[in-house]
């Protein structure tokens, strides 16, 4: 037995990095390059794409609203989602199979579709205000993730670990603060980050419920791609990766990421 | 403190399924008392409706003189300890046992004392610092009695709290729960499917079939005297054999089998024998002879398998099969005719149900 590998294995792990991170390459290329169009190889070498993010007042409004949307929005989705993933696996004998699923609907259903029809209900029917409706979009999309990974971390939690705390004198809602929680601590955190970034680089359903004045950083991108060419729409996105990727480091450095894989 | 537990005429249901019917247990004061019996007879369901964990359809549960019935289960302070231990694993050993003390809104310091004092107590002074994951198995469930220990409840209950232990280990330590209830003089209520865990460590066992009791006894009454052919079943009796008395003379009972072969009874050794009963017998209490006066049922012999002190046999007889046991210095061969005689001293007689 041989365990050298395959050359034709090399070239296809080659191909396919290529495949993966060249388009980041030359959009980073790009948005360095001294040109007033998207060029690459860059020519020159310029930070001015940077600095327009700010002047342009629009980059700067959306990536406010993103940011207000993502963190509210995730936070709404871990008031929701949390709880809902305890009663889940704490009654799971007890609550009908189907319950779960429900929880799962929104990454079920197409974004687009989640979108179109919020924007027809709450949006015209209630008359709720743009930017909310925009946070309960967000907040429903998001949602199914922190379901799905507490619950991952409450599979493994033993009940009989909160009923010794109860019996031993400790309310209920307590225990589950002070016994329950910090031995999900990594479930939540996870959910937490893997709903912020979904949050924070999602356009579907951004798309139909931003309106007049408010708007999230990818529907800003999108528009901002229709009008011009200049490299600010490169700088944008690496600025919008760097905070994903910002985002990645700190869950490797503090948990690992084996726990968002999970 | 101490108090005295009073379940009575308890009822309880899982949705729709009936899992105890009318269950009435009083346990005294300092007393041990075991249920015991296979799983899903509903002696985990009785503990958890103690706790406060289930809610029973009928039925009063006291302690002392305070009805628990509707109280929430952190308002009931009962030391509870579980088949897994469940030991907070965010917690280090000495915050583990320090955790009710806390509830109790105990200082600090006196907290730390009465831990380190109950870790004492149970050896574990030294790995005060530790976390549940780094302790082993005999460690752990240690920690769990100190943490159930330590807040002094005028109840304890253990929930199979050695199954997890490996044999010599749950030995050693069903010797020290009990000798930690005694000394404390603890009320006390376990559960457990190991018969020979519950009759070496209990004031008295509770045999549970089906969500019922079916005998409430000192170990002793029950290995010796079962009640009814399901307890027989299940403390050894083997052998039932239904039996109807035809002549009574003196304390002789001459009684015979559904077969029409015949046995004698001595009722001195064996109490009052009714007209119609059922003899059970351990497989010790049926001994294998060919002698040829020998009274007892005649059989042919089927399998049979080495025990050390004595030869089993696989019986067949026209009152069943049996199960008996004969000597080692005449061992007889498969369907070998043979007769066999109760010995009294492994014997009960059971009214017929």
């Amino acid at each position: 037995m041989s365990n050298r590998i395959h050359p034709l294995l090399i070239l296809m792990t080659i191909v396919v990095y290529i495949f993966l991170l060249g388009p980041l390459i030359i959009i980073f290329g790009a948005s360095v390059s001294d040109t007033t169009f998207l060029a690459f190889p860059p020519q020159g070498l310029t930070l001015h794409w940077y600095e327009n993010i700010w002047e342009v007042s629009a980059f700067r409004r959306t990536i406010v609203t993103s940011l207000q949307v993502a963190l509210l929005g995730t936070a709404i989705a871990l008031l929701i989602g949390i709880p809902a993933a305890y009663a889940l696996n704490r009654h799971r004998i007890q609550l009908p199979g189907w319950l779960s699923t429900l929880f799962i609907l929104p990454i079920l259903v197409p974004e687009i579709v989640i979108g179109f029809s919020l924007l027809r209900s709450v949006n015209v029917g209630l008359g709720i205000p743009v930017f909310y409706t925009l946070l309960i979009g967000h907040s429903l999309l998001v949602t199914p993730y922190v379901v799905r990974v507490v619950s991952a971390s409450l599979a493994s939690f033993d009940f009989s670990i909160e009923e010794a705390a109860i019996s031993l004198g400790s309310h209920p809602v307590k225990t589950f603060f002070t016994i329950v929680l910090p031995n999900v601590r990594s479930g939540v955190i996870a959910a937490f980050i893997l709903a912020f970034i979904t949050s924070i680089n999602d356009v579907s359903v951004s798309l139909f419920l931003t309106g007049p004045g408010i708007s999230t950083l990818p529907i800003q991108i999108l528009a901002h791609v229709e009008q011009f060419f200049d490299p600010t729409i490169a700088s944008v996105s690496v600025l919008l990766m760097g905070l994903t990727i910002t985002v990645m480091i700190i869950v490797e450095r503090t948990l690992g990421l084996t726990i968002v894989a999970k | 403190m101490t108090l005295p537990l009073f379940i009575d005429n308890i009822t309880a249901h899982y949705g729709k399924v009936k899992v105890l019917e009318d269950l009435s247990i009083h346990v005294g004061d300092g007393e041990l008392v075991s249920l015991l019996g296979a799983s899903g007879c509903g002696k985990t369901t009785t503990l958890r409706l103690v706790a406060g964990f289930l809610q029973p359809t009928s039925g009063t549960i006291r302690l002392g003189n305070k009805d628990l019935t509707r109280l929430p289960a952190h308002g009931r302070d009962i030391g509870l300890v579980f088949q897994n231990y469940a030991l907070f694993p965010h917690l280090t050993v000495q915050q583990n046992v320090a955790f009710g003390l806390k509830q109790r809104k105990l200082a600090t310091a006196e907290r730390d004392k009465r831990a380190m004092e109950m870790l004492d107590l149970v050896g574990l002074a030294n790995l005060a610092e530790r976390l549940p994951a780094e302790l082993s198995g005999g460690q752990k469930q240690r920690v769990a009695l100190a943490r159930a220990l330590v807040i002094k409840p005028p109840l304890l209950m253990f929930d199979e709290p050695l199954s997890n232990l490996d044999a010599k280990l749950r030995v050693d330590m069903r010797v020290e729960i009990r000798e930690l209830q005694r000394a404390n003089g603890t009320t006390a209520l376990y559960v457990t499917h190991d018969q020979e865990e519950a009759f070496s460590i209990s004031d008295r066992v509770a045999i549970m079939n089906d969500g019922r009791i079916m005998q409430l006894d000192t170990p002793e009454t029950l290995y010796q005297r079962p009640a009814n052919s399901f307890v027989a079943r299940f403390v050894g009796f083997e052998n039932l054999i239904d039996l109807k008395v035809t002549e009574r003379q003196g304390a002789t009972v001459r009684a015979v089998a559904k077969d029409g072969s015949t046995l004698s009874l001595s009722q001195d050794r064996l109490g009052e024998i009714p007209d119609e009963f059922i003899l059970a017998t351990r497989p010790d209490g049926l001994v294998v002879s060919d002698h040829p006066e020998a009274d007892g049922l005649p059989a042919t012999l089927g399998l049979r398998t080495y025990l050390g002190r004595a030869y089993q046999y696989k019986c067949e007889t026209g009152a069943g099969h049996l199960v008996g046991n004969g000597s080692l210095a005449t061992p007889f061969e498969p369907s070998a005719r043979v007769r066999l005689t109760p010995n009294p001293d492994q014997c009960a007689i059971l009214r017929p149900e």
